[in-house]
């Protein structure tokens, strides 16, 4: 295409470009998305998207501004000034307190000016502001059982509602706390640098309101700094690191029941060929984000997608270049669907697809599709299938890939039926929409009108 | 622009450029004579060939007191067009059918000069032998110089196709309207103005003539007048006598009704000049009201705009003075003004009448579609100026305006004046005469209303007189209302409102205090005494008597009109038009009948009776409120019932102008003519400035366009791009080459607002996606530098948005098309030559696509499910085999009016106030390369 472009149209379009990312093409026929909205209104990068309820989300970035929007029309419902520097952290916080009879949308913010800022959604207005802090607070935890939140910075401290310091930590580390995830029994596992420590909260015997904060237990299993941390269900929590080691733990007595360290070593795998490894930097192997489903651990390590089985303890499908950088952001959809983000700038829809393969079949789909044949593969799949075989195997096909953003995709929010939010670099937010549902909502909304006005009815 | 191909051949004869109609000429035997003029090789729908002139002109000419008729200026103003026909001679002959009495002077049994507010006169004449028809629009300008205070002008739109002055006839009336309104306009603030200095001319006179006689008396002790005093003294009656008269045609001009503007809702000037003008008129009154003051001699000094001259008690011979120009006669401004008028007028009615009758049947049918014009139609063609709010600006701004609100909320100070000295009447004019004008008409036109305001006056009149010992206070009190007058006109409060007696009282022992103060300042001005007590008496005892509305009564002649009930007015009119007609060969019609829309049966009984209209004028007058039926039918009465009941209110509300001016309409027609000018007014002008500026781009454009499809072989693939909402980018090295390009491509592109068309010429940085949420079409720059290359890699990264048009290579990559309705639109094999045609080829095959846009939004069930269990699928089925059955469309030409569906149910459904989101919808869908 682009060679056509400056070629003057030497080489016509329709051979796939030589690259080892996997390309669909213009016929997108699994992908929905076919109308979008840009809502612009950020100065700065957008880094994060929070979704207060089914049709709102805020976006929060480098601007230090937060936006709210709606997520179906895309209007813009308010700007909440008040931090002076970019965003760090940003938690929504709705809670349906007893003793409170209505229901209050809030959102805690913490930027890099040491603040911390509790907004009102409803009412765009600021509810409280804490700066009390030493370090700059890089994550915020919700616990809404215990109705109380924390902040990670350079200490862990926590929160009642009110606002209301209960406790804190000592000084932990100067690097902070770069993840907080909340395990059961009270407790909370913290990223810190390489180590991975439990805290326990407990009640003071002093008051009802008091609370204690207790480091429980320090696992240094990670080579390297955790880098994500994320909790499957009550028994299970998983954390990545920058060096692409992902670890499973027992969340209630803290133990390593899995480790898979060698997502980038194609020598583990059968099904990677070792003449195409890729050149191993660090920053290839790193695991960006975590998600995560009952039986699957879903990571974005480097530019690629390894979907982890948590019964089989193996990896059981992969997309070694999923994007042409690094994945920042992925999750899963209900429909068997993975959506990708990356500093590419594009948004890729996958689908974790089974299929009957050889167990001896040398070649998996990820291979050719990183050479771009995808053609070839379906053949290949094609004459696979004839081949009976009794393991099933998966691979993340690719459905569609959303191209809008002139920028790294920094992190999306899947709306379901209303669409798809993703924010960028390029200080953007893109709603994608399905174009039939919009249609068929605007027809309504047409008739809707048509009645309102009286147009109706016939004239004479 | 509804336009069918077969309407082609009657597009504008300037049109035809003679290169396209060079082909070589059939053998004598196969050519079939078509047109008795086409001997100098015309085509036969050039129809001048007959006439000495070359295409229609205006013509403007005076019947001068002097010389007779005489040609003034034609417009065009250019020898070639009028070429060797004789204008003085058509002059002559227009001006001879001019019978509208306009007789000014002194009427019998009144005691001063009488202007007469003339209607003006429509005639439509033809003249067989220099092979003219013309409009003729008769109008009186005033001039105190002229004899009886008028000029007759004439304004005549000349043509060689009679049929084209009678079809237009209306179109023709309401836009010289239009001009002569405004040359009147102009023309009675510069009499005022002429009046003004005449006046303080006179009371310059007269102060030296006292002063003389004066002298005279003291020098002469012998108890006998001289003959020279008693010429003297004589000299200084007349003197007197003819500041009377023109204080009185002052209050004539000035009593001028408004209330016809505002019904009429023609302003021809602009409310920023307007308010200029009436800040500068206002100065003017303030200044103009110092001379008047008692100190007369220390008061010219500060008077720098006028010093009065003596006037010698014989005025020159009328053959010595040089007549004013219409310029001067008119005050430049309006002047000018009036010329646009005219050059746009000439600029309508250019060229063929079918033309502009196809012209004004789709504009009209286009202000019915005001659901889907939005798409490819240039809305600001039809979008008229909503007439309340033109009116609003103009009746905020304009002084007169201005006068009349100062006139109506001010009363109370206003009656303190007209009871005082005439001098006040000269200084508030234009706040004092309208109130005089309320006065005396009121108790003819509403007695219950007077008797309550009569009753106030009388009460006022007892309060006030006590208090009134010389002009002089009355001259404060005048000054210093006429300011509050101005701050209560700012405060815009619209309402004319008759205070009680209360307030009226109270108002009044305010003022009273502040001439008293006045009175002490003021009296020690020696020239008190030159306020001579009979005109004091007189003044207001002419007020009272009110001759000039008794006369005019007694003058007016068709009294009969006046009754509620039309139709004997209208018979008399007939009537009286047979009476006047003059030469009924040359004579067409005067009046149309159509004019009387709101009664179309009374109107072709007219029709029948007067002889004298041959053909009814019968463009077709669009129904105003929407579609009512089917397709109108061409007959001008049937078409002409449409929008009766809408007129039929007009009609009332002008009788009512009529009837509360008994004074201003005294010529035969007037009755008609008002209620003509009344109802043209709301009948679409025909085209408008813009419309020519347009014009040229869409034929441009249309040229363009239709150079692409000939030489590009994918242009189906690319207008249909265009018509699916995709983005097509012209990409070129030339800038020139692709403006072009896009400039033919634009006229595809469906506009997604109200606003422009969302369509880019030029851009010479990386395009974004959200340029392609506003630009359907883009011209970018291709360059060979660092800067060219992220262009053409953000056109690789965003290709699934875009076609891409290379025009250097003569490439296109975009998705496939293979519908039929873009075949129609573009055929490559097309007869069509001209830019022109083939825009309204285009526009008319888009109207269609429009239309089935339309159904296909707004069909209820197409878009719901009937009942609430029936499943989404059959929706979408039905909605598809209607597409496909009902609406006939393959492939892709479905998507093309899904596209534009979705447009008209985003336009309909977003707020007025708001812009909404601009949304960009695509497919995915793979792309092609063409090449040539």
């Amino acid at each position: 295409m682009l060679r056509w472009l400056i070629g003057g149209g030497r080489e016509p379009q329709g051979l796939a470009e030589k690259s080892s990312v996997q390309t669909i093409g213009e016929e997108q026929i699994q992908n929905p998305y076919t109308e979008l909205l840009v809502l612009k209104g950020h100065q700065d990068i957008v880094r994060f998207l929070v979704q207060i309820d089914d049709f709102r989300f805020a976006s929060a970035g480098d601007d230090g501004i937060i936006f709210l929007w709606n997520a179906q029309t895309g209007e813009k419902l308010c700007e909440l000034h008040g931090h002076t520097h970019k965003i760090t952290a940003i938690a929504p916080f709705s809670s349906s307190d007893v003793t409170e009879e209505k229901i209050t949308d809030l959102i805690i913010t913490a930027s890099a000016d040491r603040t911390v800022i509790v907004w009102d959604c409803s009412s765009g207005r600021q509810v409280q502001k804490v700066s009390c802090f030493h370090s700059t607070v890089k994550c915020l935890a919700v616990l809404q059982r215990l109705n109380v939140w924390l902040s990670g910075g350079s200490d862990l401290c926590v929160w009642n509602r009110k606002l209301d310091l209960l406790c804190k930590t000592n000084h932990l580390t100067d690097a902070g706390i770069s993840a907080l995830v909340e395990l059961p029994k009270n407790c909370v596992a913290a990223a810190v640098g390489k180590e991975l420590i439990i805290f326990r909260l407990s009640a003071s015997y002093n008051g009802s309101e008091g609370w204690n904060v207790l480091e429980v237990k320090r696992l240094v299993d990670h080579q390297d700094n955790i880098s994500s941390l994320v909790s499957v269900n009550d028994l299970t929590f998983v954390t990545g690191s920058h060096v692409g080691e992902l670890i499973v733990w027992d969340a209630l007595d803290w133990t390593k029941q899995a480790s898979e360290c060698n997502f980038w070593d194609s020598s583990v795998h059968p099904d990677v060929q070792p003449e195409i490894k890729l050149s191993q930097s660090p920053n290839e192997t790193s695991v960006q984000h975590l998600t995560s489903d009952e039986e699957c651990v879903f990571a974005a390590v480097g530019k690629g997608i390894y979907v982890y089985n948590l019964q089989m303890k193996r990896v059981i499908a992969c997309q070694r270049t999923a994007h042409d950088s690094s994945v920042l952001h992925i999750e899963k959809l209900p429909n068997r669907q993975l959506i990708s983000c990356s500093e590419d700038g594009s948004v890729r829809i996958w689908e974790l697809r089974e299929k009957q393969q050889l167990p001896a079949e040398p070649v998996p789909t990820g291979f050719f599709n990183m050479w771009g044949f995808g053609r070839a593969n379906k053949q290949a799949n094609q004459a696979a299938k004839k081949m009976l075989e009794n393991t099933p195997m998966y691979f993340l096909e690719l459905v569609g890939d959303l191209i809008g953003h002139s920028s790294a995709v920094q992190m999306f929010l899947y709306f379901g039926e209303l669409g798809l939010a993703t924010c960028s670099a390029d200080h953007l937010i893109i709603l994608w929409k399905d174009g039939e549902r919009e249609s068929s909502l605007r027809s309504l909304a047409l008739f809707k009108k048509l009645a309102q006005n009286g147009d109706l009815q016939l004239k004479l | 622009m509804i336009s069918a191909p077969d309407v082609v051949a009657f597009t504008r004869e300037e049109e035809l450029e003679d290169d396209l109609y060079r082909e070589p000429p059939l053998p004598e035997e196969y050519s079939v004579p078509l047109f008795p003029f086409a001997g100098q090789g015309a085509n036969p729908w050039a129809k001048v060939s007959g006439s000495k002139f070359t295409r229609d002109f205006i013509l403007i000419s005076e019947f001068s007191e002097q010389v007779g008729p005489q040609p003034l200026l034609t417009i065009p103003d250019d020898a070639k067009v009028s070429g060797t026909f004789d204008l003085n001679y058509f002059s002559l002959r227009i001006m001879s059918v001019d019978y509208q009495a306009s007789f000014v002077g002194h009427p019998p049994g009144s005691a001063y000069p009488k202007l007469n507010f003339v209607e003006d006169s429509k005639v439509v004449l033809g003249d067989s032998k220099e092979g003219a028809f013309a409009y003729v629009h008769h109008l009186t300008l005033y001039d105190l110089e002229a004899r009886g205070f008028v000029r007759p002008f004439c304004m005549a739109y000349i043509s060689a196709d009679e049929h084209k002055i009678m079809q237009q006839f209306q179109e023709l009336s309401a836009e010289f309207s239009k001009a002569s309104e405004c040359l009147k306009t102009g023309n009675r603030k510069a009499f005022a103005n002429e009046l003004e200095q005449k006046l303080k001319d006179l009371d310059y006179t007269r102060t030296v003539l006292h002063n003389e006689t004066e002298q005279q008396k003291k020098a002469n002790d012998k108890g006998y007048y001289t003959t020279q005093a008693i010429e003297k003294a004589n000299e200084l009656a007349s003197v007197e006598k003819s500041i009377i008269e023109h204080q009185d045609l002052l209050r004539q001009i000035r009593s001028y009704p408004y209330r016809k503007l505002k019904e009429s809702e023609f302003h021809p000037y602009e409310p920023e000049c307007a308010l200029d003008r009436a800040d500068a008129s206002s100065d003017q009154d303030l200044t103009a009201s110092d001379p008047a003051e008692p100190g007369e001699t220390h008061l010219y000094t500060h008077m720098p705009s006028y010093t009065p001259k003596l006037i010698k008690a014989k005025s020159a011979k009328c053959f010595d003075k040089k007549l004013k120009t219409l310029k001067e006669l008119c005050d430049v401004y309006f002047f000018t003004q009036t010329l646009d008028q005219l050059h746009h007028i000439e600029r309508t009615f250019r060229g063929d009448v079918c033309y502009l009758l196809t012209e004004q049947i789709s504009r009209a049918l286009l202000k019915q579609q005001s659901v889907t014009n939005f798409l490819f139609e240039d809305v600001s063609f039809l979008d008229e100026k909503p007439p309340e709010k033109q009116y609003r600006g103009c009746q905020g701004l304009s002084q007169d305006a201005v006068d009349e609100k100062c006139s109506e909320e001010s009363l109370a100070p206003k009656v303190v004046i007209s009871l005082g000295s005439y001098k006040s009447s000269v200084e508030c004019v234009p706040i004092k005469m309208e109130q005089e004008m309320e006065d005396s008409e009121e108790p003819k036109m509403s007695e219950s209303v007077m008797s309550e305001h009569q009753e106030n006056l009388d009460y006022l009149d007892a309060d006030i007189k006590g208090s009134i010992s010389s002009g002089e206070s009355i001259e404060v009190l005048g000054t210093e209302k006429s300011g509050s007058g101005l701050t209560k006109s700012e405060s815009q409060a619209s309402l004319p409102v008759i205070p009680s007696p209360q307030a009226g009282r109270s108002k009044v022992g305010s003022r009273r205090t502040v001439s008293e103060d006045s009175i002490e300042v003021l009296s020690t001005c020696p020239s008190e005494s030159l306020i001579p007590e009979d005109f004091k008496a007189s003044y207001p005892s002419a007020i009272n008597e009110e001759p000039y509305v008794d006369d005019d009564e007694g003058g007016l002649r068709f009294t009969p009109r006046l009754n509620p009930d039309v139709d004997d007015g209208q018979d008399d009119v007939s009537k009286q038009e047979s009476l006047v007609q003059v030469d009924a060969a040359c004579c067409i019609g005067k009046e149309s009948p159509n004019f009387l829309e709101p009664l179309p049966e009374l109107g072709q009984k007219l029709c029948e009776e007067d002889g004298v209209v041959r053909i009814p004028p019968q463009p077709y007058r669009p129904a105003e409120q929407g579609l009512r039926g089917g397709f109108p039918s061409h007959d001008g009465l049937s078409a002409g019932l449409l929008p009766y009941e809408l007129d039929s209110r007009y009609l009332t509300g002008s009788r009512e102008v009529s009837k509360s001016s008994l004074d201003e309409c005294s010529d035969s027609t007037s009755y008609i003519s008002s209620t003509a000018s009344t109802c043209s007014d709301r009948t679409p002008s025909p085209a408008h400035l813009a419309c020519a500026a347009g014009e040229r781009h869409r034929k441009r454009a249309g040229q363009n366009a239709l150079r692409f499809i000939r030489q590009y072989p994918f242009a189906h693939p690319a207008i249909y791009s265009l018509l699916s909402g995709r983005t097509l980018v012209v990409l070129g090295e030339d800038e020139a080459m692709v403006k072009k390009l896009v400039t033919a491509l634009s006229i595809f592109v469906p506009n997604c607002g109200v606003y422009a068309k969302p369509v880019k010429h030029w851009v010479t940085s990386p395009l974004h996606l959200v340029d392609f949420q506003k630009w359907k079409l883009i011209g970018l720059q291709r360059t060979v530098s660092p800067a060219g290359v992220n262009v053409l890699h953000a056109l690789s990264r965003y290709s699934r948005y875009l076609s891409i048009l290379d025009a250097d290579s003569k490439t296109l990559r975009c998705p496939l098309y293979k519908g039929t309705v873009v075949a129609r639109l573009a055929d490559h094999r097309t007869q069509i030559k001209r830019g022109s045609t083939y825009y309204m080829h285009v526009q008319s095959i888009l109207t269609q696509l429009c239309s089935k846009a339309f159904l296909f939004t707004f069909c209820h069930h197409l878009h719901l499910p009937i009942n609430e269990r029936e499943p989404e699928e059959s929706v979408v089925n039905r909605r598809i085999n209607f597409l496909k059955l009902q609406l006939g469309l393959a492939n892709e030409d479905i998507k093309i009016v899904q596209y534009l569906a979705e447009l008209l149910k985003l336009h309909y459904i977003q707020e007025p106030g708001q812009g909404g989101n601009p949304l960009l919808r695509f497919d995915y869908v793979p792309s092609f390369l063409y090449k040539i």
